[in-house]
């Protein structure tokens, strides 16, 4: 069973939860950006969570189906259609042979997934499917490349199958976090624009971590290097703040001041450059 | 014995132990004792252990409710006899090649501290190292014990592309660059050797607590390791450490 990648767009990957266990040799957990979404378009399909989804981010990409299947689409909304025609997000999707799924207009959010029915079949390095620089094959989906995935025997009515998502969840602004273990050596100035000013995402934004525009004035100095979590926020010497992604790596030199609760960290997964965001204390 | 670490929450699942104290061999092996002591005794609740300079971070496969509750159990863990089977610690040695085609930065080290580019590749390649933990990259070492002498300031504008394999040195610190990536240590030399390999069934050969040594070969005896390594036929020399 199959899905031929026609357009892979800005960029499109097989995700799963990421790979654990891995942190005493280096290696970055990877695994989905947003793990509510991802969720959701598993769960529609009766899928195990655990199981392989596609990640788009940004919108622009094309997929044709070789087999019929059922799929799931949540997330971002990038105005998403079969053969030309719109599709609800959040639910069950029936697609045929020869099928064409498109992404184009983006209405709100940065990342959509795609789950189908069994779970994508790539290739499991350490545990995992979430593609990642030199660990798998490749590091995202290029035009022309093949997915596999299990034909379902039992496929899933899809009139009694869907889920209703609070836009809000795109919309929010205010992340939610603990206090990083650097946190207290932060100036009570500093504590309180921290939790109090407003931030924007720069245009530097990628897997391993979102840089922010604006700079909190920094009197720290470099730590003993130290784990480092994605949600962690680091303060940089130039007082810009950096907050890590799934791809971020295992260990760090920068002060931690803050560790965002793991569904802020999928809420900011959907934001993009200029949009803003603040932070709130658990 | 070391001082007793302290407890911090780091966000949803995770428990950041840190020591109070300066970098050292004794702490390494304070932190490893304590993270095999938690592997052994909690690891089906445990989805990551983090191990570092002078901390240990615990990433647990729930959400912790119970802070306080945790940390004792720990904190007893931490100070239960631990009658563990001795772990054997092995001596790697590395070779590297510190020709002036691959130690890049070695003539304006040699300027800049007065020492002979020899000298330099002598005081480095003599000295055993401990690893203290893997991270940073998969398969990068960060290895204790560089000579003071061979301290190296990081350069100014860091390098876009290091080759994967550099022997490098930055600040107190010397490691290899286990994948081609963007990197400010000065480049001394290049090992054929191979720090990751997703084929193996232990991806990297090293562990934290594990020794490396630096030996010194030719051109062309790098060029004959490297073809050994990417055919699958070199075999890493090591000793069994006895302390």
């Amino acid at each position: 069973m199959m899905i031929k990648v026609l357009k892979a767009g800005f960029y499109s990957a097989i995700q799963d939860k990421g790979r654990f266990g891995f942190a005493n040799i280096g290696m970055p957990i990877a695994g989905v950006m947003d793990s509510y979404a991802a969720n959701i378009a598993n769960h529609v399909l009766h899928n195990n969570l655990a199981n392989a989804v596609l990640e788009i981010a940004f919108n622009n990409a094309v997929f044709q189906f070789i087999n019929a299947t059922q799929i799931c689409i949540s997330g971002a909304d990038f105005s998403a259609k079969i053969n030309g025609k719109l599709v609800k997000l959040n639910a069950i999707i029936n697609v045929k042979k020869d099928d064409v799924l498109s992404f184009g207009t983006i209405k709100f959010g940065a990342r959509t997934y795609v789950a189908v029915a069994g779970g994508f079949q790539s290739e499991t390095i350490l545990g995992s499917r979430s593609m990642f620089k030199e660990i798998t094959k490749t590091s995202q989906l290029k035009n022309g490349d093949v997915l596999l995935f299990q034909e379902q025997i039992h496929l899933r009515n899809p009139l009694n199958a869907s889920i209703k998502v609070n836009k809000n969840y795109f919309e929010d602004d205010k992340l939610i976090c603990f206090k990083g273990p650097e946190f207290d050596l932060l100036s009570e100035k500093q504590q309180h624009k921290l939790c109090n000013a407003n931030f924007s995402i720069s245009n530097d934004i990628n897997r391993m971590g979102f840089r922010l525009n604006e700079r909190l004035e920094n009197t720290l100095s470099g730590i003993v290097t130290s784990a480092v979590l994605p949600g962690t926020v680091q303060l940089t010497p130039s007082g810009k703040l950096i907050v890590l992604m799934k791809d971020c790596q295992v260990t760090g030199g920068y002060p931690r001041i803050l560790q965002l609760k793991e569904n802020s960290l999928g809420k900011l997964a959907q934001k993009k450059p200029t949009d803003k965001i603040c932070f709130v204390l658990h | 014995m070391q001082n007793k670490p302290t407890y911090k929450r780091f966000g949803e699942r995770a428990i950041l132990i840190a020591w109070d104290t300066e970098i050292s061999v004794a702490v390494s092996e304070d932190i490893l004792r304590f993270q095999n002591k938690i592997l052994k005794d909690k690891k089906e609740h445990i989805l990551d252990i983090i191990a570092a300079y002078t901390s240990l971070t615990i990433v647990f496969k729930e959400e912790i409710k119970d802070f306080e509750k945790i940390v004792l159990e720990l904190q007893t863990i931490y100070e239960a006899v631990f009658l563990s089977v001795k772990i054997q610690k092995y001596i790697w040695e590395i070779p590297v090649c510190y020709h002036n085609e691959f130690g890049i930065d070695l003539q304006e080290m040699a300027q800049y501290s007065g020492l002979e580019t020899s000298e330099i590749i002598k005081i480095h390649s003599e000295k055993i190292y401990n690893i203290h933990f893997i991270g940073f990259l998969p398969g990068f070492l960060y290895l204790g014990g560089l000579d003071k002498r061979i301290y190296f300031n990081r350069k100014e504008n860091p390098r876009l592309k290091v080759p994967k394999g550099s022997v490098a040195i930055g600040g107190k610190q010397t490691g290899i660059y286990p994948t081609e990536t963007s990197g400010g240590w000065q480049i001394i030399g290049k090992s054929p050797v191979n720090f990751f390999n997703i084929n193996n069934k232990q991806p990297c050969f090293a562990k934290a607590g594990d020794f490396v040594k630096f030996t010194s070969i030719s051109k062309a005896a790098y060029h004959l390791l490297k073809k050994e390594v990417d055919e699958n036929l070199y075999k890493l020399s090591k000793t069994l450490y006895d302390d």
